[in-house]
């Protein structure tokens, strides 16, 4: 093995990295499909969203961008399975009474639950949403839109299919409680990439601390109140 | 049996170089042919074992705890003396010499304090380079305090944690060695017993703790580095583990046991709140320089601190000692807090303590300076006392603390048995009749890393690398014999338990032979002693088996030695009828009731040989010889 | 001060490394509150010797919180439910009359139980022989004063140095991870002038140690900050991690 492979494989430290690289990312893309949703939130019948459904399904760099995304999931997944693996051998026998509550935070004690829903969510909505786009599980109807500088573009009615999916209770509930999955998982998560990272200092830990609710909190809230604001339209 | 110091002659401060260049050495090819045992893991085992490994010899190292990291002198708090002279303060070799040796109440060995003096220096910088995070001032210079009374600021400390930190360096030095394989490294790993094959050490017998294996080692020299004997005295400042046991059964194989009587009793303690007690903690004394000791005027009298009004409060080291007044050394300190509560002046429930007093600190400094100075020793006080020292007074009452007696060791640290060294606590050379404050870590790491390293290739070199015969009986002999002794405290299965046994035998050296000593007492606690050692063998109830972990075998073989070493105690302190250092015997006092020493008869080491089960102990003296000090007597007034 | 209680405790008794264990039922009466929680085991296991039964193994030195060697998980906490202490200096005050105490040995493939409370703990040691150290052999070296060493920066060093090895931090790790002690000692000699020379390989080879021992992966839950009788703190795990990365990027082993 190089020094890359067995930092990264058998130190934990270098798996670490992996997770905190892959998961910071991950956060960076959480930011740009939020951006994305909020199409959805226009009064326009759709044209918004399925206009940037387009544009995001299309362009070469950003679909080069969605297959590295499917990657680092992957690999999240991956080693964050690994180090749970790991970890849960690292003690055999339990306690028969503990009480971790009182030192550490219940999201970075369920990392790797809170990670398996995520994960679950995920394939839901890439069953829902993704497969369906790409004509896999269902046939999109096509819409034409006429753009400022005259020219038509036809392109796949998503809108639609969002607006029926986001009015169906079971669908939201799951993308509520998807939501609060990531909202914990990133509590805990995104501070800690940074700390694996070695990034700590009295000056910057505050910002990233600032930062962190950003994406625990805001980001995780606007996915979810998205489907609950179409669902009560 | 003559004792031979080997002191080298000619100028004091020319000894240790000239005695250097006199020593034999061992060629670098051979050192590895030479196995070395070091019994123990504190400042001075894990120092010795380092360097001698780091010089090419085969190193086998012991320790009972579970890790070298473990040993006591992890527990010391102060710091570590050195004639630096970084403050400008006027201090030098000679000052910290003679300042030991005028502590030690003239009864250490001019040659070995000036050597230990001398090497207190390369100890800071060999510390410092292996990382050791003593405290600095904000220009990145070490910095420096006075502590237990020293007129010069020669302490250097890491935080209150000083001991632990030049421990950790030592076992890091230790670990290193471990690495390379050039220390095999024993945990959980108890010496019984000495292997001698023509009156020379060449082996230990060990059990193995975890599994009850009893086996033995073989050495060209072995190394004693077991500390001291405080727990003699059930409590004491001393970790629980403490024991006696190799040094003792070395002296029962001939290694002569020097001054046993000299005792340290700290003044700063927290008190005894039970019969439960198991240990007793020790504050740092540098509380003296704030605190204000005190009882009330009236006896017995049960009132909150808080509540007895200024004119009815006693400050009787201010009284007594108005030159000095609370920072009287430790011996006298402890012995007037002794005499206020006999008298039942004393405090607090069990009427053993005498108050410790901020308030007037708090008014003068305010509380956040004080917190600033004391804070972790009020959080320790409050913890354990449940009791906030900030509103009222500390109670405190003495402690044993420290050992100064020891083996008797000669200038190369050799003991009587040729081949048998003792280093650190363990020996009994540098400190006289009372230790300074500060100057235990010195010596434990002066004897390790600077001290041994030279002398102990001279008797290598001597006799020679030739293997040693492990087929030889007095190795199946030694090791019959502690199985025997294992045996035989198994098999007893009386009525009373290990800990009964230790703790009667705590109370008896704690009235007869602790801070006060006088004839009758003394005479009393060795007919007492002998009795309760009788018993012992009779009906000790040691649960379990040898052949897994078990504590109470342990603390079993450790309780037997002490009922022996406690009465070699008291016999000591019989036969010194003055008074010296850490050892007051009431017949021998001023007419102002201080400390009355006798220099025309005591000025000498007492060492003791052992002579078999139940025979007296026969009393060599080796006289002390000053040539550059002048004895004076001790006076604080 | 309160009155004397009775209390009932559930023990691990475990005869050897091989025997399986299980929690035991004793009672612990008329225990003192001035009493330490060693203190009142004493009395338990006197108890329990005049009974027949033999006494509970643990454990215990120096019984003033530096030494390390005890080490009990109490009620589900290592160390029990202070903060800033070890098990030696938790008092019975801290406990009510007629309160359940289970006690438990520290938890950790890594440190095999002996014998009931009794654990190894020397992968520990292994760790710090594996380069926890500075390499200068004993002898005469520069002089104590020849470098300067910010203030901050030796008191961060000692921060970090005051680690006592007691194993609470992989006690409390849900993942029995031993990254706050290894970074304790990486962190010390990392913020020294004198530890600069081994730097990158000390971390490398401490590391390495580490994952040998068969501890966890830190998934920085800092629970072990929280149990840590001497309140190490998280910033040595980064600059753990920075030191870690730094060397290998730019370490020449391959």
């Amino acid at each position: 093995m190089s020094w890359f492979t067995k930092t990264v494989f058998s130190t934990s430290v270098g798996r670490k990295v992996i997770m905190a690289l892959t998961g910071l990312f991950l956060c960076t893309f959480l930011a740009v499909h939020l951006a994305g949703n909020f199409q959805l939130l226009h009064q326009d019948g759709g044209e918004a969203f399925n206009l940037y459904t387009k544009f995001m399904t299309s362009n070469p760099l950003i679909k080069a961008i969605s297959y590295v995304n499917f990657a680092f999931i992957l690999a999240h997944v991956v080693w964050g399975a690994y180090i749970t693996y790991k970890n849960k051998s690292a003690r055999s026998v339990g306690y028969a009474v503990n009480n971790p509550g009182k030192t550490s935070s219940f999201s970075s004690r369920w990392m790797g639950v809170l990670g398996t829903m995520i994960l679950i969510f995920l394939v839901i909505h890439l069953k829902d949403f993704k497969m369906a786009y790409l004509g896999i599980t269902k046939d999109l109807p096509m819409v034409t839109y006429t753009l400022e500088n005259d020219e038509k573009v036809i392109v796949k009615d998503m809108f639609s299919e969002v607006n029926l999916e986001f009015h169906e209770p079971i669908v939201v509930g799951i993308y509520v409680i998807g939501m609060i999955a990531l909202g914990f998982h990133l509590f805990h998560g995104f501070q800690s990439a940074f700390q694996s990272l070695g990034l700590r200092h009295p000056k910057y830990t505050p910002i990233i601390k600032t930062v962190g609710f950003v994406f625990w909190g805001l980001i995780p809230f606007g996915f979810a109140i998205i489907p609950l604001i179409i669902f009560f339209r | 049996m003559k004792l031979d110091s080997k002191i080298p002659d000619g100028p004091l401060a020319d000894k240790w170089t000239k005695h250097k260049f006199n020593l034999k050495l061992v060629n670098p090819a051979n050192k590895r042919k030479y196995n070395i045992i070091v019994v123990g893991t504190g400042l001075a085992g894990a120092s010795a074992a380092a360097s001698l490994a780091e010089l090419g010899y085969n190193v086998q190292s012991f320790c009972f705890q579970d890790s070298p990291r473990r040993a006591h002198s992890i527990a010391a708090q102060g710091g570590i003396n050195a004639a630096k002279n970084y403050p400008n303060d006027g201090d030098s070799v000679y000052r910290l010499f003679y300042d030991t040796i005028k502590g030690g109440d003239y009864r250490s060995r001019e040659a070995n304090v000036h050597r230990l003096a001398e090497v207190s220096v390369n100890i800071i910088d060999q510390c410092v380079a292996q990382g050791v995070p003593f405290a600095r001032e904000y220009g990145g210079l070490l910095d420096n305090r006075s502590f237990g009374g020293a007129q010069v600021s020669r302490t250097f400390y890491a935080r209150g944690q000083t001991g632990q930190q030049l421990l950790l360096g030592a076992y890091s030095a230790l670990s290193r060695q471990i690495h390379k394989g050039t220390v095999k490294m024993h945990t959980r790993e108890e010496m019984l017993d000495l292997v001698m094959i023509d009156g020379q050490a060449k082996g230990i017998v060990t059990r193995n703790l975890e599994t009850g294996t009893i086996d033995t080692h073989s050495a060209h020299a072995v190394l004693l580095c077991t500390g001291g004997y405080g727990n003699v005295f059930f409590l004491s400042t001393n970790a629980q583990g403490s024991n006696v046991t190799a040094a003792w059964r070395a002296h029962k194989h001939g290694a002569l046991f020097a001054n046993p009587c000299f005792t340290q009793i700290h003044p700063t303690c927290i008190p005894v709140s039970g019969d439960h007690q198991s240990k007793l903690t020790l504050m740092s004394e540098s509380l003296r320089n704030d605190g204000r000791v005190w009882v009330p005027k009236q006896k017995a009298d049960k009132r909150k601190a808080s509540q007895i009004p200024e004119n009815e409060r006693d400050y009787f080291l201010e009284r007594k000692y108005p030159s000095f007044g609370n920072l009287v050394p430790r011996d006298v300190a402890s012995r007037n807090a002794k005499e206020q509560c006999d008298a039942g002046f004393g405090v607090g429930t069990s009427g053993l303590a005498v108050f410790l007093d901020f308030a007037d600190a708090i008014k003068r400094l305010g509380e956040d300076t004080v917190r600033a100075r004391y804070g972790n020793l009020f959080d320790m006080y409050a913890q354990i006392t449940g009791e906030n020292p900030y509103a009222e007074p500390m109670r405190i009452y003495p402690a044993v603390h420290y050992t100064m007696g020891g083996l008797w060791v000669d200038y190369n640290l050799s003991t009587t048995i040729p081949g048998l060294y003792a280093l650190g606590e363990a020996n009994f050379s540098d400190h006289g009749a009372n230790r300074l404050g500060a100057s235990a870590l010195m010596q434990g790491l002066a004897d390790g890393y600077y001290v041994i390293p030279s002398t102990v290739s001279d008797y290598l070199a001597t006799i020679g690398p030739k293997p040693i015969d492990k087929n030889h009986p007095a190795f199946a002999e030694a090791k019959a014999k502690v199985e025997a002794q294992t045996k035989k405290l198994l098999s007893i299965k009386g009525t009373k338990t290990v800990a009964e046994y230790h703790r009667e035998l705590g109370l008896i050296m704690w009235e007869y032979c602790g801070m006060a000593r006088n004839d009758a007492g003394l005479r009393k606690a060795q007919v007492l002693i002998q009795e309760l050692r009788v018993d012992f063998w009779k009906n000790v109830n040691v649960t379990g088996t040898n052949e897994e972990l078990n504590q109470q075998l342990e603390r079993a073989g450790r309780v037997a030695d002490f009922l022996e070493l406690g009465e070699l105690m008291v016999v000591d302190a019989l036969a010194r009828a003055e008074s010296c250092g850490g050892h007051f015997r009431e017949e021998s006092q001023t007419e102002e009731g201080e400390a009355l020493r006798k220099d025309d008869e005591y000025c000498y080491v007492s060492a003791w040989q052992y002579t078999g089960e139940n025979q007296p102990e026969v009393l060599h003296k080796e006289e002390l010889n000053f040539e550059n000090v002048k004895l004076t007597q001790r006076s604080y007034k | 001060m309160s009155g004397h209680m009775n209390l009932t405790l559930k023990v691990w008794r475990q005869k050897d490394a091989k025997s399986t264990g299980k929690l035991e039922n004793y009672e612990a009466k008329d225990i003192s509150p001035d009493m330490s929680f060693l203190e009142m085991i004493d009395v338990v296991n006197e108890s329990l010797i005049k009974k027949g039964v033999e006494p509970i193994a643990f454990d215990h030195d120096c019984r003033e919180g530096i030494c390390g060697a005890c080490s009990m998980y109490i009620n589900g906490e290592a160390h029990g439910p202070k903060r800033a202490i070890t098990t030696c200096q938790l008092h019975m005050r801290s406990f009510h009359d007629g309160e359940t105490i289970t006690i438990e040995p520290w938890r950790a493939n890594a440190f095999p139980v002996i014998k009931d409370l009794v654990v190894d703990r020397s992968a520990f040691d292994r760790i710090i022989q594996a380069g926890g150290y500075v390499s200068v052999n004993t002898g005469v070296t520069i002089d104590a004063n020849s470098i300067p060493i910010e203030k901050e920066i030796a008191d961060d060093a000692m921060d970090a140095a005051a680690c006592i090895g007691c194993g609470a931090c992989v006690a409390a790790c849900k993942n029995a991870s031993a990254t706050l002690f290894l970074s304790a000692k990486v962190s010390q000699l990392a913020l020294l002038p004198q530890g600069q020379a081994e730097r990158q390989i000390r971390v490398e080879a401490m590391i390495d140690q580490m994952e040998e021992e068969g501890f966890g992966n830190c998934t920085n839950t800092e629970a072990c900050s929280a149990v840590c009788p001497k309140e190490i703190g998280q910033h040595h795990i980064a600059r753990m991690n920075r030191e870690f990365f730094g060397a290998k990027l730019s370490s020449p082993k391959k």
